[in-house]
């Protein structure tokens, strides 16, 4: 089948086969490697990127069901950030807020579970932007880390919430 | 000011936010151009003869370009560890050991088209009985290997004796058989490698936490010198000691590259990594623990019963560490400990976060509670008591380890003070005189483990300071030996280089990874890193710097030993003549240009070794809430004080201890791999294994602490197990604590809701 997303900002359309993963597209046939595929039942988040704004597995979205919508990837992330008013002002901001905040904060650590931690970051504050560390918790059950044991996600996610955070 | 000790942050980040990291998978590479895909058939049973494997319905599959079964796989077996009788073949052959084991592969041209090719293998098993539980398998009822005879890996140590001084002979005697259950690492990047042949050499790009070491095993394997075998490790996204070398799976690849005649490459399912990637932990102990009813403790002896799983890996050395750290931080006059390693027909079990050392951790800071609780004395009172004082001289302990120094009683004192010990207790109180249903636990932990291996260590590290391409200035180029998988190291290098060279951070690129571009190297596990790898990056600035100095004495005409760095400027002059100097690049530029000195490039090789280990201790608090009606703990709170000697970047090192803690706490509340009795896993995915989420966990409270050890000029010890190690006991002894008021006296790890509950019904 034919379909034709805007990634990233950019329209792109592929020849996928029905029960294409929309990762897979992403991953293989677009070459946008920065999604990552951690297991096979749902559960890690590290395929997370922004459907129409909001955050999705994309292990568990078929390409097709993609066609027409916006997919927001990492490597689209900072873009979506410039000229947002947040004082920087420059078109092509080097981070978005959130990986500002995660930088900042050394919220990553291999950086596997990365790029699906920070969409869903981005998603929880736009849904609530100024969330308690409980709700940022919770908001992140579904985005496993092994690495960080989840203290600096947390305290970059409320970092960039404009929240007070201390060590 | 020194940028050492200060909080700079991560130079890894910026790629990894932006793009995300480049991980086996992602690695795109002309020589892989063309790549075909391998998926493993594996076994679905745990024990059995294998009759006749059916490849013919695979070879019509779409897609398939080859399919292989073991008979035809000429590399040889790989010897076991401890007991080389107990082969390990690339793919089974005539018999497989556990589910999950390779029995087959496929070779398909796109990866989509391997599963369905791998279901169409069709495999002939006759069944033979599983041996799950090692203690089982020490009875030889079912035999792994026949040819051996016998499940039994290798034993150590005796079993104590009262006449001898063991724990026996005390006034007060508590034994326990406390569980340590078998854990997944669950790095979040699965396995993944590629392999070509290039020019005549097999290039391999794989997961692993160490280049060199899989260089010098897949030469082996395939009766190659070194020099024909290059590896290269792309990100890796995570090891925690799962991917230290390679797997049998990985190194296969290159000899069905060469069958084909095409590149090959592999990335595993979760499911097939949670099968089929090494386990850790995995062992049962026996502690008899003996004292006075003072609360002196007299005797300790642990007994290990080592699970290996199907085939001795790593884990037939791990109770040879569990064994050396038995004492733990206690000054005990006699501590013994014996260890059997037996094969099961179960994933073969090798290095987790500690490998090891936990296991020793957890069983004497059970043990020492469970005496505490005999002789009614506080915890925390009983470990005051038999901690080894503070010491800066080298300390012998019973059990075989010479700690480098620490101050035991420091960290817990420390730890105890941020918690609040005194309060928690007295809301302990409180909770328990109103039938509080929220039960509050209070545990502690003392721990010391060892570091950068179980004797002395080294690791390598080349310096050369090169002309930027094109720019005005000059870059580092840092070549380590170390192998970093997430801890900052290309940070922490670049900041003992900048420190040491005068250059800017950013002026700094480390190479890692690559067997081509390090001459030699050792890799990253064993928390070895920064204190040997740092010290050699360190040692080979250093050298640079003192050739550097050389040039420019004869660039500025004087003597040597009168040319000064100034490391604020990055430039070196006479001592009292700032005025008159050269910087980097002109040195980098007069050598390139032979105008003086002996001419030789600004680059050094420096091999850093240690005469011993370096041994990191520390103390937890951890608070939990346990209902007393469900069986539901909650960990609400965990003090950690731990001390790693010098600390050169606080975030990172804080950032290995919170990662750390997470995975130690989780050991004791949610994670165990388990097996039917028919050896059939359980847990083979994320959503059957419990792998800690954010939602599980409160911030971690740390205290900082820092006694240098003289083992290394950096004062460093590892710090990236130590958050592992203490935190498993302290939750675990939290959770017996917060229902010990209900008459439990032990609770084996994972201490899950349904296990709790049993517990106190069972004490009613
Ligand atoms: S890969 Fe999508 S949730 Fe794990
Ligand atoms: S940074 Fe490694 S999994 Fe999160």
């Amino acid at each position: 089948m034919e379909i034709t997303l805007s990634v990233n900002g950019e329209e792109r359309t592929s020849e996928v086969e029905p029960r294409r993963l929309l990762v897979h597209h992403l991953r293989d046939d677009l070459g946008l490697t920065g999604t990552n595929v951690g297991c096979d039942t749902t559960s890690c988040g590290a395929c997370t990127v922004l459907l129409d704004g909001e955050s999705v597995k994309s292990c568990t979205v078929l390409a097709v069901q993609a066609d027409g919508h916006d997919v927001t990837t990492i490597e689209g992330l900072a873009a979506t950030a410039a000229g947002d008013g947040d004082g920087d002002g420059s078109a092509g901001a080097p981070l978005h807020p959130m990986q500002q905040a995660f930088h900042a904060e050394h919220g990553l650590q291999c950086g596997f579970c990365t790029p699906g931690m920070v969409m869903a970051a981005v998603s929880l504050l736009d849904e609530n932007p100024h969330p308690t560390e409980d709700e940022v918790r919770v908001g992140l059950e579904g985005n496993l880390c092994r690495c960080t044991g989840y203290h600096n996600i947390v305290r970059a996610v409320l970092a960039a919430a404009g929240e007070e955070v201390t060590a | 000011m020194s940028i050492l000790g200060t909080r700079v942050v991560r130079v890894e980040d910026p790629r990894l936010l932006t793009v995300g990291g480049t991980y086996a998978a992602d690695v795109d590479d002309p020589r892989l151009a063309g790549a075909i895909h391998a998926t493993y058939v594996r076994s679905t049973v745990a024990h059995a003869e294998i009759g006749a494997v059916d490849l013919d319905e695979a070879r019509a599959m779409p897609g398939v370009v080859d399919v292989v079964a073991g008979d035809e796989v000429d590399l040889p077996p790989i010897a076991g560890v401890t007991n080389e009788a107990m082969r390990r073949p690339y793919l089974a052959r005539d018999r497989v050991r556990f589910v999950g084991e390779p029995v087959a592969v496929v070779l398909t041209e796109r990866p989509e088209q391997g599963p369905d090719a791998a279901e169409a293998v069709v495999v002939d098993y006759a069944p033979l009985p599983a041996v799950v539980d090692p203690c089982d398998a020490l009875a030889d009822d079912t035999v792994l290997f026949p040819e051996v005879g016998t499940n039994l890996v290798g034993a150590f140590g005796t079993p104590p004796t009262a006449d001898a001084g063991g724990p026996d002979a005390s006034d007060v005697v508590v034994r326990q058989r406390i569980v340590n259950q078998r854990l997944a690492a669950c790095p979040l990047e699965v396995r993944s490698s590629a392999a070509t042949w290039d020019l005549g050499r097999l290039v391999l790009w794989c997961s692993t936490q160490n280049a060199h070491g899989l260089q010098h095993a897949v030469a082996a394997a395939y009766g190659l010198d070194r020099s024909e075998v290059l590896v290269v490790t792309p990100d890796v996204g995570g090891g925690f000691g799962a991917k230290i070398g390679g797997h049998p799976e990985d190194i296969l690849l290159g000899w069905l590259s060469r069958r084909c005649g095409r590149p090959v490459r592999w990335v595993e399912t979760r499911s097939e990594n949670m099968v089929g990637m090494v386990h850790g932990r995995a062992q049962v102990h026996d502690v008899t623990i003996g004292g006075r009813p003072d609360g002196t403790i007299e005797a300790y002896h642990l007994s290990i019963v080592q699970d290996a799983g199907a085939y001795p890996n790593m884990a037939a050395f791990l109770p040879r560490l569990t064994r050396t750290m038995a004492a733990g931080t206690y000054a005990i006059p006699t501590v013994t400990s014996d260890a059997r390693v037996a094969v099961t027909t179960t994933t073969p079990v090798a290095s987790y976060r500690g490998a090891g050392r936990p296991e020793a951790t957890a069983a004497i800071e059970r043990a020492v509670d469970l005496f505490a609780a005999e002789v009614g004395l506080d915890p925390a009172e009983v470990r005051r008591r038999n901690l080894v004082p503070r010491f800066d001289e080298p300390h012998r302990t019973a059990s075989g380890a010479t700690y480098d120094c620490g101050d035991f009683p420091a960290a817990l004192d420390r730890a105890l003070a941020a918690a609040g010990y005194d309060e928690l207790r007295a809301e302990q109180r409180r909770r328990r005189a109103q039938g509080d249903r929220l039960a509050l636990g209070i545990g502690l932990s003392t721990y010391v483990e060892v570091t950068s291996g179980p004797r002395a260590g080294s690791e390598f590290a080349e310096v050369e300071v090169r002309d930027t391409a094109g720019g005005d200035g000059v870059e580092v180029v840092v070549a380590t030996g170390s192998s970093p998988h997430g801890q900052g190291l290309e940070t922490a290098f670049a900041m003992l280089v900048a420190d040491e060279m005068g250059v800017p951070l950013d002026a700094v690129r480390v190479v890692h990874g690559d067997t081509d571009q390090v001459a030699r190297g050792v890799g990253t596990f064993g928390s070895r890193s920064l204190q040997l790898g740092g010290s050699a990056v360190r040692g080979a600035a250093a050298e640079v710097v003192d050739r550097a100095r050389r040039l420019a004495a004869d660039l500025l005409e004087a003597a040597p030993d009168d040319v000064v760095l100034d490391t604020a400027a990055g430039r070196f002059h006479v001592a009292g003549t700032p005025a008159v100097g050269r910087t980097w690049a002109d040195l980098v530029a007069a050598a390139a240009a032979g105008d003086a000195g002996d001419g030789a490039a600004l680059r050094a090789e420096h091999d850093f070794s240690t005469t011993q280990p370096t041994y990191p201790f520390g103390a937890h608090v951890a608070v939990v809430e346990v209902d007393t009606e469900s069986g539901d703990v909650r960990l609400v709170r965990h003090v950690a004080c731990d001390d790693a000697g010098r600390v050169l970047n606080p975030l990172l090192a804080e950032g290995q201890r919170h990662g750390g803690i997470a995975q130690g706490a989780a050991q004791a509340l949610y994670e165990q791999v388990a097996f039917d009795a028919d050896g059939n896993p359980l847990t083979t995915n994320f959503a059957d294994y419990a792998v800690v989420s954010a939602a599980e966990l409160p911030s971690f409270e740390l205290v900082d602490l820092q006694t240098p050890t003289w083992v290394n000029p950096l004062g460093a010890k590892g710090i990236g197990e130590s958050g592992t190690i203490g935190s498993t006991p302290a939750v675990h002894n939290a959770v017996c604590d917060a229902v010990a008021h209900l008459g439990v006296r032990h609770i084996d790890m994972p201490t899950t809701p349904e296990r709790v509950w049993r517990a106190i019904r069972a004490a009613e």
